[in-house]
């Protein structure tokens, strides 16, 4: 019982690979995609090129996004399912706003029920105690609600997705998609949040053990509080980008990305109870899906096939991962 | 309709429960090594040990609770192995918990349902127990603490069990009702019917058991016939050799000079669960140990003190200035911290050692911006130095031994410079090197002016570390020891409420 | 009497909101009739049987997320099954159906016992994959009902020795709501596993130690569950005559008519009575929203914020009770 467990010599081979997958989960990740990749390429000889790649990882930024609330939410034992109404009511307050107003007030109006949103969440989880998922449910209905009814006002103006937007979404310079510009700053402040501040800190330390961390002197309330309305903020951002690249704003924009950014989070090795994952593997996860999406159009999979297997994807990963920790 | 069989006495002298070589281990940790426990028809017995020796792990294999790892159980001359609770219970094997084990939002009459226990044996047997204005459509959670556990026995005696398993059965019993519950245990025996006891109570043990079984460290170490003075044999038994090799141990605790200016902590007339009524101080520069048997409110004493607990009533006071914690960052404003007794509750398990330590950092509002690493860096490998944390496996604190990951738990608050650490058992298994430094630890601290409060289930640590040690009982500071008389026996004997020996035997 | 009143206050409470309403709508619509309560029964039907599915699976101390889209697996079965079959095949179809809802709520119930993964990640996963099955069955609304099922839910039934003023206002759909819940609680209230199931939602230790098959009970709960969530998707074929694979908004509403009807959210209090008064209420407001001529998405909007409200106050008191 002293000794620690360092010592490799009598640790069995399966806890080792066990170890192994905990202490470096991106290599499998890395593995993974490119099987999926050369499965794609044999399927399909000569799809993957250069174009092909900047459209893959277009189509995987605003889902990277959206998988990064639900990083950030589920490192403290939470799940943020608003994100897909929040992002669809920026999406459609910038392309009705924008062209009046400009750009600029057209994305802060966009943002405020982001932030009216993740402040109604974070209150009824960090205060109320609603379980996440049922709480950033309801929030979701009210704003699906909310924005039929501004929709009904706005029905004279029309909708216009705003230039800046869809070079944002869609353009591609040198080889690279526009999106990256927006992307990898976003990518690094959530990283920089997460190992580098004390608020990441915190977000893995209540999701870890909410107890310990109380009697560390943490917060919960103030720590949950500022997590919602972050990662509504986010999920408004991924809105604005994925009506650049769809641009066709509908009441139903985002929906299809809530499955998949909860899954991709999963896959990229965060653990749905909190305390254990990281953004990179989440960004490695949101490539896996769209890719695995492509797969699955190839080979002209239903929308519900695929719909089943993210949901095994969800179920099977969260009970390997119990089986992990429990053997210990 | 009992009593028409109660005039006899048991011809038969082989037991109805015999348990031989009973063992238990948690993973790498053994709970029961070797325990047996021979119970005859219409027999009291009772079951005894200190805290940890193993009676409630015994007391769960025995009622299908829980699967032993080795030994065997026979009912009466047949072996058993219980799957479930049900299983015991229908073999004739009844409990009754320490906690109430009613189903708490049902009523009284669907609870007797769910055990398929008959109501009219049940309410006689709640008349006789001395409770005359029971309804049976009352809900179970409306229902005294004490009258729920009397239900509960009701609830077992009504099932007509061979072997009735009392566990700490008078512990929440006003008086009046333990008088009762004594009374009607005898006269099951009387009926031929068989009794486990266990209670950490005497004066009852000697009312009313024919036999006691004596467990300690998972095993059984003696069987005895009560008979006035074999209380003293009992706490031998229960101490084992430990009363030779305390003896034998310097102090490595001693008193300190007095501060001058109001005590770093004192509490007054706190009540929090079980303590009705708790008083002390604790100095600075001094390490105040805490004793009591198990259950007694310690924890909730500790978690008063560190925020994470509402008392109900009386005051807790840090340099002379009354404070209310509304939270344990509030206790951590003051100095305060507490160091539970289970690590796990503690640690973030999954986290490294070093965000362990520098978790309280975090938490205030203003601290939640960038870290700075170099600085955080330098903070705590001077704590992990000064504990020597051996930092191999870091990455994980869940994969360091538990001395070290209570060496993380406790580094966590020097290197927050916390003034006054409550430490809650922090020596529970883990193994005695740790301990040592720990407890030299402990001591270099007070010798700097800071102060600690140190509850401990091993009392011959209190003289390892402690000045004082405070012990209570029954809701209440009973006694307050200096270092240089807390022996193990002195202290178990007052922690059993009993009183000093050199006012009974000169 | 006085205990009866007092343990059923709740209840009791709920009725007279439900009168007041009653009232009200009578008062903003004055002729407001028997038809039109017969349609907002119509309307409640599936609502009601999602509820009642919810409840049990609370009662036993857990949250089936996956409500809706049983329905929605349950309704698209039927609806494909009986597209263009005779009507006799109907009679087949509706066992079928019933039992698949049971085998799809035993198997919520086995994988949240057998994987150990908490019952709100299941149920979240299961939601998923019930989706994805509807959407096979069915990729758009379509296929059929039988025209006497359809029948079963539309108009009133005369009733001997009662006048039709009265039979009028008891609607077919409020009749075989009250048959098929009475056919399935009543018994199950007063069995040992009913007993059970109140027992390990109340305390799961309590439960163990009083010999209660904790596993055992909680697959048989779920199981009732999705029988009761297999009645909530007929009935939405029955009343559309078609099946719709996108599951509706019945799962937050079911959480808040649970939660309004005075079922604890963790376990092992209230009835069935309660939250299916309360669903009723929750869409007389709707109807009270609509006759007062608000914009019907603003209705959604208000209703929503009833929901989360209703919601967040029964987690507060969840709390409380914790704590306490």
């Amino acid at each position: 019982m002293s000794v620690t467990a360092a010592g490799a010599e009598a640790v069995p081979l399966g806890k080792r690979i066990r170890r192994f997958m905990s202490d470096r989960p991106l290599v499998p990740l890395v593995i993974l995609l490119v099987l999926l990749v050369v499965a794609l390429q044999i399927l399909r000889p000569g799809i993957v090129n250069e174009r092909w790649i900047a459209n893959t990882v277009k189509f995987a930024i605003p889902l990277a996004i959206l998988a990064g609330c639900q990083t950030m939410t589920m490192l403290t034992g939470g799940i943020d399912l608003s994100v897909s109404t929040v992002a669809t009511m920026a999406a459609f307050i910038v392309s009705t706003q924008a062209v009046e107003h400009g750009p600029v007030i057209g994305v802060a109006l966009a943002l405020l029920p982001a932030v009216l949103i993740g402040l109604a969440n974070g209150i009824g989880v960090g205060i109320f105690r609603v379980h996440p998922l049922i709480m950033t449910l309801g929030t979701s209905l009210v704003g699906i609600g909310c924005l039929q009814v501004y929709q009904r006002t706005v029905i004279a103006t029309g909708t216009k997705v705003p230039a800046f937007l869809s070079w944002l979404g869609t353009g591609v310079t040198g080889g690279f998609p526009n999106a990256l510009l927006l992307f990898i700053p976003v990518a690094s402040l959530i990283l920089f949040v997460l190992n580098r501040t004390g608020f990441g800190r915190l977000l893995y330390a209540v999701g870890d053990n909410e107890r310990a961390a109380r009697l560390s002197g943490v917060v919960y309330w103030k720590v949950i509080l500022a997590l919602y309305v972050g990662s509504s903020l986010l999920a408004g951002v991924a809105g604005l980008l994925y009506v650049g690249l769809i641009k066709a704003p509908s009441l139903s924009l985002a929906d299809p990305l809530l499955l998949p950014s909860v899954a991709a989070a999963v896959v990229g090795g965060t653990s749905i109870f909190g305390g254990r994952g990281g953004y990179t593997g989440t960004i490695l996860g949101a490539l896996i899906l769209t890719v695995l999406t492509t797969l699955l159009t190839i080979l002209q999979m239903p929308e519900g096939a695929r719909r089943i297997l993210f949901g095994l994807i969800v179920l099977l990963v969260t009970a390997a991962y119990l089986r992990i920790v429990e053997d210990r | 309709m009992l009593e028409t069989t109660g005039a006899k006495k048991p011809v038969t002298t082989n037991p109805i429960l015999d348990a031989t070589g009973v063992a238990k281990n948690y993973g790498a940790v053994a709970a029961l090594r070797n325990a047996s426990l021979s119970v005859l028809p219409g027999e009291v017995h009772a079951l005894m040990g200190a805290n940890g020796a193993g009676k409630s792990t015994l007391v769960k294999i025995l009622t299908g609770a829980v699967r032993p790892s080795g030994g065997r159980i026979q009912i009466r001359g047949e072996t058993r192995e219980f799957s479930s609770p049900g299983a015991a219970r229908r073999a004739g094997l009844v409990p009754v918990y320490q906690e109430p084990s009613l189903i708490p939002d049902l009523d009284i009459a669907s609870n007797l349902r769910l055990t398929r226990t008959p109501v009219e044996p049940f309410a006689e047997w709640v008349r006789e127990l001395g409770v005359n204005d029971l309804s049976l459509g009352a809900t179970a959670r409306d229902v005294p603490l004490a009258i729920q556990r009397v239900l509960d026995l009701a609830r077992a005696l009504a099932a007509e069990p061979h072997v009735l398993l009392l566990d700490e059965m008078t512990a929440a019993l006003p008086a009046d009702l333990a008088e009762r519950v004594v009374d009607v245990v005898r006269r099951q025996s009387a009926a031929g019917r068989s009794v486990i006891f266990i209670s950490h109570r005497f004066v009852e043990i000697a009312a009313m058991c024919d036999r006691a079984t004596v467990l300690r460290d998972g095993e059984t170490v003696g069987v005895l016939k009560i008979e006035t003075g074999v209380e003293e044999r009992i706490v031998e038994l229960m101490l084992g050799a430990k009363i030779e090799k305390a003896r034998g141990v310097t102090h490595g605790a001693r008193s300190t000079a007095t501060v001058a200016g109001p005590p770093r902590v004192a509490v007054r007339n706190l009540a929090v669960g079980k303590l009705q009524d708790v008083s002390f101080e604790l100095a600075n520069g001094e390490v105040a140990g805490v004793v009591a048997l198990e259950g007694q409110g310690q924890d909730e004493l500790f978690e008063a003190l560190a925020g994470a607990r509402k008392p109900s009533a009386g005051t807790i006071e840090v340099d002379g200035a009354a404070v209310r914690f509304a939270h344990p960052a509030d206790a951590i404003r003051a100095g305060l911290a507490l160091v539970p007794g289970d690590r796990s509750e503690a640690l973030l398990m999954h986290r490294s050692v070093r965000e362990n330590i520098a978790l309280p950092f975090s938490a205030p509002f203003r601290r939640w911006g960038p870290i700075a690493l170099r600085k955080e860096r330098a903070t705590v490998t001077a704590a992990i130095e000064r504990l020597q944390i051996d930092t191999r496996a870091q990455r994980e604190v869940q994969r360091l031994s538990g001395g070290n990951q209570q060496k993380v738990t406790i580094a966590r608050w020097i290197a927050a410079e916390t003034r006054t650490i409550l430490c809650f058992d922090p020596t529970r298994g883990i193994d005695v090197r740790t301990k040592r430094e720990i407890y030299r630890l402990l001591r270099e601290l007070a010798g700097q002016g800071f102060s600690v409060l140190y509850y401990t289930s091993e009392l011959e640590e209190v003289q390892h570390v402690c000045d004082r040690a405070i012990v209570i009982f029954g809701g209440r500071v009973v006694d307050v020891l200096p270092v240089e008389i807390a022996d193990e026996a002195a202290l178990t004997r007052a922690a059993y409420g009993l009183p000093r020996q050199s006012e009974v035997a000169p | 009497m006085i205990r009866l009143i007092r343990r059923n206050a709740w209840v009791a409470g709920l009725c007279v909101l439900f009168i007041l309403l009653a009232v009200t709508t009578k008062l903003i619509q004055p002729d407001y009739g028997a038809g039109d309560f017969g349609s907002l029964m119509r309307a409640v039907l599936p609502y009601a049987f999602a509820v009642a599915a919810q409840t049990v699976v609370v009662i036993a101390g857990g949250i089936d997320l996956s409500v809706a889209a049983m329905m929605a697996v349950t309704s698209v079965t039927a609806a494909a099954m009986m597209n263009g079959a005779s009507e006799s095949h109907a009679l087949f179809v509706v066992p079928f159906v019933l039992a698949l809802g049971l085998c799809l709520g035993a198997l919520n119930g086995f994988l949240i016992v057998w994987t150990r993964v908490p019952d709100i990640v299941v149920t979240l996963s299961t939601l998923f994959v019930f989706q994805g099955v509807a959407l096979l069955i069915l990729d758009a609304p379509g296929g059929g009902a039988a025209e006497w099922l359809k029948g079963l839910v539309v108009g009133t039934v005369p009733i001997p020795f009662l006048p039709e003023s009265v039979t009028a206002w008891i609607p077919k759909a409020l009749i075989v709501l009250v048959i098929c819940l009475a056919v399935v609680w009543i018994p199950l209230r007063r069995s040992q596993l009913g007993l059970s199931i109140y027992a390990i939602g109340s305390s799961e230790l309590a439960a163990f130690r009083s010999g209660v098959s904790v596993a055992r009970t909680k697959i048989a709960a779920y199981a009732i569950g999705g029988l009761f969530a297999a009645m909530g998707g007929l009935s939405l074929t029955l009343s559309t005559g078609i099946g719709a694979p996108i599951p509706g908004p019945y799962l937050l509403a079911s959480v808040a008519a649970v939660v309004l009807g005075g079922v604890a959210l963790g376990g092992g209090k209230g009835g069935l009575l309660g939250p299916i008064i309360a669903v009723i209420v929750l869409r007389l407001v709707r109807t009270d929203l609509t006759l007062l001529a608000v914009d019907p998405n603003a209705t959604t909007i208000i209703e929503g914020l009833i929901m989360v409200i209703v919601v967040m106050l029964g987690a507060f008191l969840a709390m409380r009770g914790r704590t306490r």
